[in-house]
């Protein structure tokens, strides 16, 4: 197995909650046991396009209990006598394995998994993967040389995973009481995305585009427009750390001198 | 079944609440970051090889780059 896998650095680590939802996309070489026609194939791969049940196999790092997964597309790229090269974007946890196993049920003749590429993870695709040698070398370019352009090159700032994931924007004097783990306010929200919904994940960010925290979202977006105080988002994991905007409320502490 | 659009092909649309503007003095646009701070903040696309383990990868990453916190977005099984 091979392909796409994001490393979150240091504090960055946080966000892989947003990365472990957002959908993955997949090439695979799947072997079937015994002949069967482009036709049929293509017929049954249609069919799995749509929102699966799957159990975890065995050796599985979750519950193995039944669960349902969303396929976006399975589309079939070539076949080769028994082997079938197909291209699938998938719901975050969808086993491939497990996939293969049951269109080769469905088809009546059997198929395994035999080979598996990953060629996206939620925003992070194919084309700007690094080897790990690669990775190496840049850092030992910094460290040693002191020469930051390779560095650069290959780190991205951890926004980039939150691109999945509604975004809501929120003014400079809101950003602080987040970082001390308020909630998100209504006073506070300058822009949201439409796909904003009760009860999904979504991340806050500074008009600079910096990430505030990680949230989860109380109100559809349709309700937000309208509203002049109450919660939007009760704050999950906070990214940024504090003081890095001043302080937006008053304290009490301040009265009594 | 209609094919379902993936969560990369969906246009998100974006409402605007209240006009607002940030003051330059705080905070930093996450390109403009210094190498230190990205290395802090980042994520690195790593192009798995075949063999070892997601895990695996994810602790040589640490190991290489001096980290003392990485993770990793999903687990891509160890063996074909």
């Amino acid at each position: 197995m091979t392909g796409v896998l994001p490393v979150t650095l240091g504090d960055a680590t946080k966000v892989v909650q947003a990365l472990l939802y957002s959908g993955k996309e997949y090439v695979c070489v799947m072997k079937l046991h015994k002949d069967a026609s482009i036709e049929q194939i293509k017929k049954v791969l249609g069919e799995f396009e749509d929102n699966i049940y799957q159990r975890p196999p065995l050796r599985a790092s979750v519950k193995r209990q039944l669960r349902t997964r969303r396929i976006y597309y399975l589309d079939l790229l070539e076949t080769d006598g028994r082997k079938v090269l197909f291209r699938t974007g998938c719901e975050g946890g969808t086993y491939i394995r497990k996939l293969c196993f049951d269109i080769g049920e469905v088809l009546g003749c059997g198929a395994h998994m035999q080979e598996l590429r990953r060629t996206r993870a939620g925003p992070f695709v194919e084309t700007n993967s690094v080897i790990l040698h690669d990775a190496a070398y840049s850092f030992m370019m910094w460290q040693e040389k002191n020469d930051e352009t390779y560095l650069r090159r290959f780190i991205q700032p951890m926004e980039r995973a939150l691109d999945m994931i509604p975004n809501v924007h929120v003014r400079d004097s809101a950003v602080d009481a987040l970082c001390h783990g308020a909630n998100l306010t209504a006073p506070g929200v300058l822009s949201f995305e439409s796909s904003v919904k009760a009860g999904s994940m979504i991340a806050v960010l500074t008009l600079k585009n910096e990430a505030v925290c990680l949230s989860k979202a109380i109100v559809n977006a349709s309700q937000i427009l309208n509203m002049e105080h109450g919660v939007i988002a009760k704050t999950d994991r906070v990214l940024m750390p504090r003081g890095t905007y001043p302080k937006g409320w008053k304290s009490d502490l301040k009265k009594d001198e | 079944m209609p094919r379902t659009a993936a969560p990369w092909e969906v246009k998100h649309e974006v409402l605007v609440k209240a006009e607002g503007e940030t003051d330059p003095r705080f905070g930093c646009k996450p390109e403009e970051r210094s190498a230190t701070d990205l290395m802090k903040y980042g994520v690195i696309n790593v192009d798995k090889p075949a063999g070892p383990s997601s895990h695996e990868v994810a602790a040589w990453v640490k190991r290489i780059l001096k980290q003392e916190h990485v993770g990793h977005g999903g687990t891509l099984e160890a063996k074909a």
